[in-house]
């Protein structure tokens, strides 16, 4: 449609929404309604051409597909979109999740609803955005540009220190990516140009790889988040509101994720393997120290956002062995990780609605009144536990499996995060759900609603699908992972030849 | 064509507002009253005609004229552009101000028309003469403009102590000056450039901090800067519209231009200085704004900053480098338009208001106006994709390209301090309990903030004609 290829629509589709959301007058009650029902179909009109591009996608292909290029700023940066295998099953993810974010905060949010709406599809924007551009400005462009969305999101409909956790959010985001913004102009004063197919088949000097490879890493880290730069997460994540947090675990930290494959691999073969034991070090740290301080949470969303953190441990430390099943065990984690940690923070969301607390210590029993939703929290604990069945094992043993190549006793370490994790989870389940039900407050609790179950049904569905079935995102990242390593194996012999010729 | 057409033909608009200031004068004293009456109507129709020579005659052919003391080139017409958009775009939203506040005197209108003509006869100027002849027309009618609310003692405090400063600036400039004719044997700029060579000798770099002195004062960058946050607080806020935007495009463009056509041959001197200047610069500017309540003030050091961030393109000395800067300034201009269209329309019960908590809660009593600020302080705070970004990311790319990796690192990590005071902006107006709600602002202040919030939001949808214009405007000066 007027020369734009199906990733523009997908890309800009959300906006159109937005102003129409716009165009509605938002302060009656029937006039907020028609705003969550506009959103609500623009996200799935974008999830339903999602599938249709997920269709025309051909998996086995390591080159980028859906190609479009236009030029931009007159001379340099251009507009270029396409996906490759590893891109394409997070912009599937993205529109997946965002109608689930519009219908949990239906009821939820009755303050400032248009702001709210328009807010999320400017976001739906950015994040699909990143995994599309194939021009690292527009990358850029749209990785920075969705902290505006989010600052708002967290700043009005948060939490009590909702401002202090927004600045720090903004602040700790965007100081690690004006890093990454000026090792982006380093490359394009050495190469002179801004595209990232070319600068993929780019060989650094090594010398200056190094100090590249820290830049993007100081921002890629902070998104992550690594240990220790993750502190904005816990905060972020109590303070916003249940779908700020399900887009923040299931697609923001994943930006971070999809950049070290993007960027730090391909483009830093050296530096990246010259880091690899720091990130190790970084990973098993996360993981083990991050789990640990899970244990004591009593806040159930804090609980979750520790838990995430090493979760992103186990991703970090899977890219960084730069095998094929690590890495793909890696993209496999990430996407499966949008999907429980969403959920969870989606179940969090529909106690807290009833409730208004998310206190560890202000529940306990409510299995007795809510057995569906013990069910489904269940069943999203045991996904985020790595249960064999749901699709958390999948992820975090095949990345197990490939560190375990690559080094040994960074698989032993993280392996113990494993049994951190089962402890931390099956705690949380236990005092929240299990006991005697004896708070009076709680006695009055209502199982899921229909529309509650309408949203957390699908997610129960697919994690338990693809911990079964785990082929169709597999296979989508094969070949552009095989492409990956093949390429950084190649970079790494032809360094280490020009080495020793040259001794 | 003879001689003396061509050259009024390459300083039309500068002749058009040369003859209009002076009949402007007579309209004036003739009507025999105070008040504004149609003044800044003329003035600013005044204004429209000279912009639109700028426009016409940027099709020709770039010439020096007047004993080659005064060139027209296209880099002249680009910021010549600006200068008269700001100057324009000012008059149009301050006349309601100044009603209200009692100040409405129809000289206003008349010294803005001949600040304006200044600017533009030193964005022109090819050579010292013509360079001082601009500045001081330029800053003696901004001296007075600035106390213009004369029973304010705020506001003539502002005024005595620009024009005191401002002085002792010019005396320095003037001092520089001699000292390149001195060395040089000539005062225009392709001459000096000539005479120095590749070998500057000790009594040029004098006379090139000595001038870069008075210039920066101008630009009001560290360590000249000290008169901006007094001045922008108390001079009345149209007036600070006025400073924060016209003047600063003269004075950025004249000293690209200097740096450029006479002193290619000292880089590594200029280089140090300009690099000083714009790391100095953009420090003060983002951790000294951290601590204002004022919005007037806040501007003033974040203007600062700003000044450190084009500097940086300067700093760069390629054309890449001019680019950027010629960029940065359009762009920001738009930015400090629509800012001041926001302050100058903050009133409460018809009072004029400037605390930065007066505008807490703005989302819910005026949702339009707390939108369009809130994207001109993300844009001012440089976030993608907001124009501000670009700005930034043009002459950044200039300084890396020209391996001032260290300028560049701290400078864009400064950047990430400003964003914190640009944000409590935004955090005050969405996220607080709304304070008295604003008076309705005027039309044309509603619309310059609209169009300048959109023209900012949307910069990146179709970017290419300001590029392309940047791109031939700095090829001019190579």
């Amino acid at each position: 449609m007027f020369g734009f290829g199906i990733l523009s629509g997908l890309t800009f589709l959300p906006l159109v929404g937005a102003a129409l959301i716009l165009l509605v007058p938002g302060e009656t009650e029937s006039g907020k309604n028609n705003i969550r029902w506009i959103a609500l179909w623009t996200t799935i009109v974008i999830f339903a051409l999602s599938l249709y591009a997920w269709g025309k996608f051909v998996p086995g292909v390591a080159d980028f597909q859906f190609l479009e290029e236009r030029s931009w700023f007159g001379s340099g940066l251009s507009y270029k979109l396409g996906v490759d295998g590893i891109a394409f099953p997070f912009v599937v993810l993205t529109a997946f999740l965002m109608p689930f974010c519009i219908a949990a905060s239906w009821n939820s949010i009755d303050n400032r609803v248009k702001e709210y709406m328009i807010a999320f599809l400017v976001l739906e924007t950015m994040m699909i955005g990143v995994f599309c551009a194939l021009d690292i400005v527009l990358f850029y462009l749209f990785f920075e540009g969705g902290l505006i969305p989010m600052f708002i999101i967290i700043g009005v409909w948060g939490g009590k220190r909702r401002i202090y956790a927004s600045f720090k959010f903004f602040l700790y985001t965007l100081a690690g990516s004006l890093l990454m913004l000026i090792a982006i102009l380093a490359m394009y004063a050495q190469t002179h140009t801004t595209d990232i197919t070319t600068l993929l088949h780019t060989k650094f000097d090594p010398g200056l790889q190094k100090y590249l490879w820290l830049a993007f890493f100081a921002s890629f880290a902070v998104k992550m988040p690594m240990w220790p730069v993750h502190t904005w997460l816990p905060d972020a994540h109590v303070e916003a509101p249940t779908a700020g947090s399900v887009i923040l675990a299931g697609i923001l930290l994943k930006m971070g994720g999809y950049g070290f494959i993007r960027f730090s691999l391909p483009m830093f073969p050296d530096a990246s393997h010259y880091f690899a034991p720091l990130v190790f070090a970084m990973s098993i740290i996360a993981i083990i120290y991050t789990s640990l301080v899970a244990l004591v949470q009593e806040d159930i969303k804090k609980l979750i956002a520790y838990s995430s953190v090493a979760h992103m441990g186990f991703v970090t430390m899977g890219l960084f062995a730069m095998n094929q099943q690590a890495v793909q065990g890696a993209v496999f984690q990430m996407v499966s990780h949008g999907l429980v940690s969403g959920a969870l923070f989606l179940c969090v969301g529909v106690i807290y609605d009833r409730m208004h607390t998310r206190e560890i210590a202000a529940y306990g029993g409510i299995v007795e009144r809510m057995p569906i939703y013990a069910v489904a929290f269940m069943i999203f604990t045991m996904a985020n536990v790595g249960l064999p069945g749901t699709s958390g094992f999948v992820g975090e043993f095949l990345s197990l499996l490939g560190v375990f190549q690559a080094n040994s006793w960074v698989a032993f370490f993280a392996t113990t995060g494993v049994i951190l994790s089962a402890a931390y989870a099956l705690f949380l389940y236990r005092r929240v759900v299990f006991g005697k039900l004896e708070k009076p407050n709680l006695k009055s609790l209502t199982d899921l609603s229909p529309r509650e179950i309408a949203i957390l049904a699908p997610l129960v569905v697919l994690t338990i699908y693809y911990g079964v079935n785990p082929g169709p995102i597999l296979d989508a990242c094969s070949v552009s992972v095989a492409e990956l390593i093949k390429g950084y194996d190649s970079a790494l012999a032809l360094t280490k030849t020009a080495a020793l010729t040259l001794h | 064509m003879n001689s003396l057409s061509l050259e009024i033909a390459h300083a039309l608009p500068e002749t058009i507002l040369a003859v209009g200031a002076i009949l402007l004068v007579l309209i004036g004293a003739f009507r025999g009253k105070e008040s504004d009456g149609p003044m800044t109507e003329l003035a600013v129709a005044l204004l429209g005609a000279a912009l639109v020579a700028v426009i016409l005659g940027s099709a020709r052919e770039a010439g020096a004229v007047f004993n080659d003391s005064f060139i027209d080139d296209s880099f002249g017409d680009f910021m010549k552009g600006l200068a008269l958009i700001g100057s324009i775009v000012t008059l149009l939203m301050s006349g309601d101000f100044l009603r209200r506040s009692g100040v409405d005197k129809f000289e206003f209108p008349i010294l803005v028309v001949l600040a304006t003509l200044g600017m533009l006869v030193l964005i022109s100027a090819n050579g010292l003469i013509a360079l001082y002849l601009g500045l001081e027309l330029m800053s003696l009618a901004l001296y007075v403009v600035a106390a213009l609310s004369r029973d304010d003692a705020r506001a003539s405090e502002a005024g005595l102590k620009y024009f005191v400063l401002g002085a002792l600036s010019s005396g320095m400039l003037l001092y520089g000056a001699s000292l390149l004719y001195g060395f040089a044997g000539t005062v225009s700029f392709g001459g000096i450039a000539a005479a120095i060579g590749g070998h500057p000798s000790t009594g040029v770099i004098f006379g090139l901090v000595f001038l870069f002195a008075g210039l920066a004062f101008k630009m009001s960058v560290v360590p000249f800067h000290m008169w901006t946050p007094d001045v922008y607080e108390g001079a009345p806020t149209p007036v600070t519209a006025f400073f924060a935007s016209a003047p600063k495009m003269a004075a950025v463009a004249i000293s690209t231009r200097v740096i450029m056509t006479a002193f290619p041959g000292a880089v590594s001197q200029w280089q140090q200085i300009i690099v000083f200047m714009a790391l100095a610069s953009m420090a003060l500017g983002s951790f000294a704004a951290i601590g204002q309540t004022n919005i007037k003030r806040l501007m003033a050091y974040s203007s600062i900053g700003h000044m450190g961030f084009a500097l940086v393109g300067l700093a760069a000395g390629t054309e890449a480098g001019v680019k950027g800067v010629a960029l940065y300034m359009a762009i920001y201009l738009v930015m400090t338009l629509g800012t001041f269209a926001a302050i100058l329309s903050m009133r409460v019960n018809g009072k004029a208001v400037e605390q930065i908590s007066d505008l807490a809660g703005l989302s819910r009593t005026n949702a339009p106006m707390a939108f369009f600020l809130s994207m001109l302080m993300f844009s001012l705070a440089g976030v993608p994709p907001l124009a501000g970004f670009f700005a930034k990311f043009y002459v950044f790319m200039a300084a890396v390209d020209a391996q001032l990796y260290w300028l560049a690192v701290i400078g864009i990590l400064t950047s990430a301090v400003a964003a914190f005071y640009y944000l409590r902006v935004v955090k005050i107006i969405y996220f607080d309990e709304p304070a008295p709600a604003l008076d309705r602002p005027s039309g044309t202040q509603r619309a310059v903030l609209t169009l300048a919030s959109l023209a900012m939001l949307l910069f990146w949808v179709y970017p290419a004609p300001l590029v392309e214009a940047a791109t031939a405007a700095a090829h001019s000066l190579f």
